[in-house]
């Protein structure tokens, strides 16, 4: 038995014939190619797959692709515009905040959501915005600074536009 | 990574639909809201409902609004807004002190009010907030509306009395004048279930009697998620650190942990009474507004 | 290669001159070059892998740690319309493909066929069209078990009453593996013997952990019918290791293997056995004519791959009334699980555990490991431990805090007071190590100055004071912990691993426009190769480092060498690049002395070029000489063109970093809470080829160390569950446990390494645990604490507090 569902992914529509029980990281993984979102538990727990929903981070290893059906939808993909890196992601690489990138799609965009309600964020108020999805490379230090790194730099894309 | 088993998907566009669907499908349906307990043990193959029926749509269900001499809250408000609510904050800091500590910040985006006291975890940490403050569930079926307090709310491990065509639609929490709430959790890290936990409010006259008081629970064993012999301690009783030392110690004989990696039964016992005295010595520098 | 004929270059001391690109032309900060892919999602991990009709296999296992399989029923389960095989130990017995060999010489079920001996080892291997119909098809296999009773304390595995778990090997009649011994039993005997020393005795278990990298464990098999080659895509940190094991296991040719080791989402040890799934992906592809996917879930790879540790240590230390540490000595109980899966050294059944004599001068030493079968996952060596001197460095640095304790000494003091001093290296111990260079007293001071240790210590004062005023609040802790490492595996005629020497090749290509390619037999998994060893090719050949591009992974593509893991690939590798490096540098030479007609002997490199003694306007640039070397100029007899080399590297000794660590914790008495204030880390690791990434590296470490002390374990009950088998019973830390790290450095290079360098890869893992756990301890010590094992969960520390603390490889009770 399937379903049609339509999303918005990285601002565009897409369209699938799918499973109900497809998870949202495999709709994204497998059925549209987007294979920046990873996975990493089967409990919700380690949150290397962290998508936005709406714009709020999520676990997609714990929502139904079903659920996201009519919502939109960022990976780590959609980060860049064009040619130029969102702050973000120019911090992490400044700053050190990866090693094997395995966790860093999820990162970012944790930490992109941050930034856009919180566009000066403590370190601390950073440290309790990222502890949903566990690293085991940095130790977390150079995300806090790449984070920080990103908050102060944030006309960086008008800049380089 | 473990995968879901085959199910039907329906998605409820406003609670009579919902209920209409429940009806429809029978007791093999279940209601999914934000899935974060729901999903993972459909994956772990613990849960294997026929239907699911999505109610994220009913954003009507998601509030937390002044209503009377109540603060009544959506059964579809996520973790993370009853973490930020101003309104929450100045009645019952209890919820912020809980929501900190739970699960953490991407779950809590996600996670619901109603989702977390329905899958009526022993560990959950809502079901011991609703405890302590004596909250009323409100609950919808086609019949009409019911409430159930929220001490009878749950029947068991993983049981509430909410029936297969029901669906908790609002927590009631009555406002007190003159309260302090505070929660106090140990966790092995942050964003594991409690090894313990409790919370209560009080409040107090001018002359420093416990004029009303709730304690609640979690991860203990305790029956409901209450500590009632504690709060008759106090309650009527002039406040002092001896009655709340003497209180905590009530709350935790009356508790009955199980032994498990999270700790031994006699360490969480320890726990309920430690932390049964440091939530009510937060609460009242609370009620007595010396403190945040 | 030896170390006799690499001529030494010493680290300039002058400024590193910066390419164009801005970026160092040898050692100094530089930005990963591999980051780009991953900061825009397109890293190409072994689930991204999707091959034209791939297909996707699950495996069925055991829900119990110890049962007869009576029978194995697939009908249901080949009955499922997407289902293409169901492989079953019976049927793999017939390829004899049912067992295999291990790292350690002993053998392992592919499939269970007799019985299973651990929970959640391999039963049934099923493949699907899908993952998700996989799954749902591993529901439909019927299995019957005679449940048996499991082993699950491995104090109680060699008691006459005890199951026996190795039945399969013939005459075996208990679960004994090895005695092994090291140092000298009777010296220790005398002077423990002595009238006037101080003995200080502990029991210190070092319990069962997980690497658990982000990424679990897997494979893409893919069997080409026509051509009969084999391309596994694995989650390998020893790429060629495994192609060789696997035409041994499966007796295909090697040179029709190709192993490719793509991203891999951490390693951290756990990525380098070769494991059941890889070879049922492999009889998969056979079996179906297409390629064949598997990959783990986390339960899986917690419960069943390359688990660490689980030492049971006891020791004794022996010093004189004042301090003077004389003799150590353990006897050691390993448990190894159901099958002797370690990954180490041949000659090295315990690792090297026998440097558990640490940083200290010692007229003696004796060790003594007993090693047992248990009815739980094999493993042993597999998570960031220097082939175990993550137990052996805990061990020293708890004995001598013991010590102190029984002394009432400074643990500072105690350990400036027994430290090997500058002037005894290269040092030999008393366990047959010769330790290359160090200069401890100093990296122990720059900790305790950085930490502020004497106010640290006046707060203290203050702390207990008030707590025994007022019996509320917290207790401050400060730990501390020296650890001395050997990293950089071989030289091969010491060490082998399945007789495969430990020595790593590497080819460095020129082109004609001076751009340059490396291969590397070493594998990364996130420790930034890409980037470091093209900064040893620019520090050895003044190329910028973005002319650099580093080939790694591909057993097709690079030469032979045994991998990543035990903090080798600069070590080894380093030392390769940088002796091909200089074989391409000396070739340039002959090069630019024919061009520029006079004798090689005339001429002097100056950082990316050849110049004429005294006369430094006659140059070649080393990019002119590349052109050069494939162009028409005429060459002296003999001399081939080009510029390219290769160079095997067989190390002539480990490299022994170091590091002085200190940690600061607030306890919760009430509660048992911990909360780890600060942590202040001095690492020496010799020259550091690219600080950043040296940074990174010990900060990762650090968390797992936190990670160690405070919240992992993989704990089992009675009948042998696994307690530990999900991200909510086997705890990772958070950026809420991990304070934000305070690092210093000293630099003590390692004299026969070509640059200096030392491995560091899990310095701060190996050397982090004991800080942690010495802290909490210190703040304890007012309430009657000397010991308590790890991991110091609240529960634990409160147990520990009632002067009854649990053994935490078992359930609490």
């Amino acid at each position: 038995m399937t379903m049609q569902v339509t999303m918005t992914v990285n601002g565009e529509e897409v369209s699938r014939e799918i499973e109900p029980r497809l998870l949202l990281v495999h709709f994204l993984r497998d059925e549209i190619g987007l294979t920046g979102t990873h996975w990493g538990c089967d409990t919700s727990n380690c949150g290397v797959c962290v998508v936005l929903l709406d714009g709020v981070p999520a676990k997609s290893c714990t929502v139904l692709a079903a659920m996201a059906g009519g919502h939109e939808i960022q990976t780590v993909e959609g980060m860049a515009q064009g040619g130029t890196l969102h702050p973000v992601q120019e911090g992490f690489f400044q700053e050190h905040g990866l090693q094997c990138g395995f966790c860093t799609p999820a990162m970012m965009l944790t930490a992109q959501a941050l930034l856009e309600v919180n566009p000066d964020p403590s370190t601390t108020e950073i440290r309790e915005a990222i502890y949903g999805t566990a690293c085991r490379c940095t130790g977390y230090e150079n995300i806090v600074r790449a984070i920080r790194w990103a908050a102060e730099h944030p006309a960086l894309e008008e800049v380089t536009a | 990574m473990q995968t879901p088993a085959p199910f039907e998907y329906e998605r409820a566009t406003s609670v009579d639909n919902a209920l209409a669907l429940l009806e429809r499908h029978g007791p093999e349906a279940r209601v999914v809201a934000g899935g974060h307990s729901l999903l993972p043990m459909m994956k772990l193959r613990l849960a294997g409902p026929e239907v699911l029926i999505d109610i994220n749509d009913l954003a009507d269900l998601d509030y937390i609004r002044v209503d009377g001499d109540d603060i009544a809250i959506g059964a579809m408000t996520r973790h993370a807004a009853l973490l930020s609510s101003p309104v929450l904050a100045e009645h019952y800091p209890i919820f912020r002190d809980a929501e900190r500590v739970i699960a953490d910040p991407v779950v809590r985006n996600r996670g619901t009010f109603g989702g977390s006291v329905c899958q009526a975890d022993p560990s959950e940490d809502l079901s011991a907030v609703t405890s302590a403050l004596g909250a009323t569930m409100v609950i919808r079926s086609t019949e009409g509306v019911r409430t159930v307090s929220a001490r009878e709310f749950h029947t068991g491990p993983y049981e509430t009395v909410v029936g297969p065509a029901e669906i908790l639609v609002e927590i009631r929490v009555p406002i007190r004048p003159a309260c302090g709430s505070a929660y106090e959790k140990v966790d092995r890290r942050a964003g594991d279930w409690a090894v313990a936990a409790g919370g209560c409010f009080l409040t107090l006259d001018t002359g420093g009697t416990v004029t009303d008081v709730g304690i609640g629970l979690t991860a203990v064993g305790a029956p409901h998620f209450c500590a009632p012999e504690a709060e008759a301690a106090l309650r009527g009783h002039p406040i002092s650190d001896e009655a709340i030392v003497a209180a905590a110690a009530k709350a935790a004989a009356a508790t009955n942990p199980a032994t498990d990696q999270r700790g031994p039964a006699d360490y969480k016992r320890h726990l309920a009474g430690e932390l049964t005295k440091r939530a009510l010595r937060r609460a009242l520098v609370r009620a007595r507004g010396e403190g945040a | 290669m030896t170390a006799t004929d690499v001529p030494t270059s010493p680290v300039p001391t002058s400024p590193v001159p910066m390419s164009a690109a801005g970026n160092p032309i040898g050692f100094g900060r530089m930005l990963r070059k591999e980051d780009a892919r991953f900061l825009r999602g397109k890293g190409n991990y072994l689930d991204d892998v999707n091959l034209p009709g791939m297909l996707h296999g699950a495996i069925l296992r055991s829900p119990y740690a110890h049962a007869r399989i009576n029978s194995i029923d697939i009908s249901a389960a080949q009955a499922h319309p997407k289902v293409r095989a169901v492989i079953t130990g019976e049927v793999l017995a017939t390829l004899n493909l049912a067992w295999m060999p291990t790292m350690s010489y002993d053998t392992q079920a592919v499939l269970a066929t007799d019985k299973v001996r651990f929970q959640g080892q391999e039963v049934a291997f099923v493949v699907a069209e899908d993952r998700y119909s996989a799954r749902d098809a591993l529901e439909l296999v019927e299995v019957d078990y005679e449940v048996l009773p499991a082993v699950v304390d491995a104090t109680k595995a060699l008691d006459a009453d005890a199951p026996v778990i190795r039945t399969d090997k013939e005459g075996k009649t208990d679960n004994h593996i090895y005695d092994w011994e090291t140092g000298d039993s009777a010296a220790c005997d005398e002077v423990f013997n002595r009238p006037d020393v101080v003995v200080s005795k502990a029991d210190i278990l070092y319990p069962r952990s997980h690497p658990s990298p982000m990424e679990t464990c897997g494979s893409v098999a893919s069997m080409d019918p026509v051509t009969g080659k084999l391309t596994c895509w694995i989650t390998s940190q020893a790429p060629h290791a495994h192609r060789t094991v696997y035409a041994l296991v499966a007796g295909l040719p090697e040179h029709k293997i190709q192993v490719i080791s793509p991203d891999i989402g951490g390693g951290f040890g756990n990525k380098v056995p070769v494991y059941p799934g890889y070879v049922c992906a492999v009889v998969g592809t056979i079996v179906t004519g297409k390629p064949v996917k598997w990959m783990e879930d986390r339960f899986e790879n917690l419960a069943t791959t390359g688990f660490a540790r689980d030492y049971h240590m006891q020791g004794e230390i022996a010093a004189t009334r004042d301090g003077k540490i004389l003799a150590l000595r353990t006897h050691t109980l390993a448990d190894h699980g159901a099958f002797n899966a370690t990954a180490q050294p041949t000659k090295f059944p315990a690792g090297f555990f026998s440097i558990f004599t640490g940083s200290y001068d010692l007229e003696a030493a004796y060790g003594k490991v007993t090693a047992v079968y248990t009815n739980k996952a094999p493993g042993g060596v597999a998570y960031a431990c220097s082939f175990r001197i993550t137990e052996a460095a805990y061990f020293v640095e708890r004995m001598v805090d013991i010590l102190a304790h029984d002394l009432q000494m400074d643990p500072a003091e105690l350990r400036m007071k027994n430290l090997i001093r500058p002037e005894q290296f290269p040092y030999q111990t008393k366990t047959g190590w010769e330790y290359d260079s160090g200069d401890y007293l100093v990296t122990l001071q720059a900790t305790l100055d950085a930490a502020g240790y004497k106010e640290l210590r006046a707060e203290q004062v203050e702390n207990r004071a008030r707590y025994e005023q007022t019996g509320e609040g917290t207790l401050l802790g400060i730990g501390l912990s020296f650890f001395t490492e050997g990293v950089g595996a071989g030289p091969r005629k010491h060490m082998d691993i399945l007789g495969l020497g430990m020595a790593d090749g590497c080819e460095l290509r020129i082109h004609p426009t001076g751009k340059a390619v490396i291969r590397l037999s070493v594998q990364t998994q996130g420790q930034g190769h890409e980037t470091t060893f093209a900064q040893i090719v620019a520090h050895e050949l003044g190329l910028p480092p973005e002319d650099v591009e580093v080939v790694h992974g591909d057993t097709d593509q690079t030469p032979f060498g045994l991998g990543t893991y035990g903090s080798r690939s600069t070590p080894v590798s380093g030392a390769a690049a940088a002796v091909v490096s200089r074989r391409v540098k000396e070739k340039a030479r002959i090069v630019a002395a024919a061009a520029l007609e006079c004798s090689p002997s005339d001429l002097e490199w100056e950082l990316g070029r050849w110049q004429v003694k005294g006369d430094p306007e006659k140059a070649k640039t080393i990019q002119e000489i590349a052109l050069l070397a494939h162009s028409s100029l005429e060459l002296p007899e003999g001399v081939e063109g080009h510029l390219d080399a290769s160079a095997v590297y067989n190390p002539p000794n480990l490299t022994y970093p170091y590091g002085a660590y200190l940690c600061v914790v607030d306890v919760d008495p009430g509660t048992g809470a911990v909360k780890v204030r600060r942590f202040i880390a001095t690492d020496d690791c010799g020259p550091r080829i690219n600080p950043m990434i040296v940074e990174g590296q010990i900060h990762g470490g650090l968390a797992e160390g936190i990670g160690m002390a405070l919240m992992q374990v993989i704990a089992f009950d009675e009948n042998g569950n696994c307690l530990g088998g999900s991200f909510m019973d086997y705890l990772l830390p958070t950026s809420l446990e991990c304070p934000s790290w305070e690092l210093e450095a000293t630099v003590t290079p390692s004299p026969h390494h070509p640059l200096g360098c030392k491995g560091v890869g899990e310095s701060a893992t190996v050397g982090s645990p004991a800080a942690v756990v010495n802290a909490v301890m210190d703040a304890l010590a007012p309430l009657g604490v000397r010991h308590a094992d790890m991991p110091l969960t609240p529960a634990q520390v409160w147990l520990a507090i009632q002067g009854r603390p649990a053994r935490t490889d078992l359930a609490f009770t």
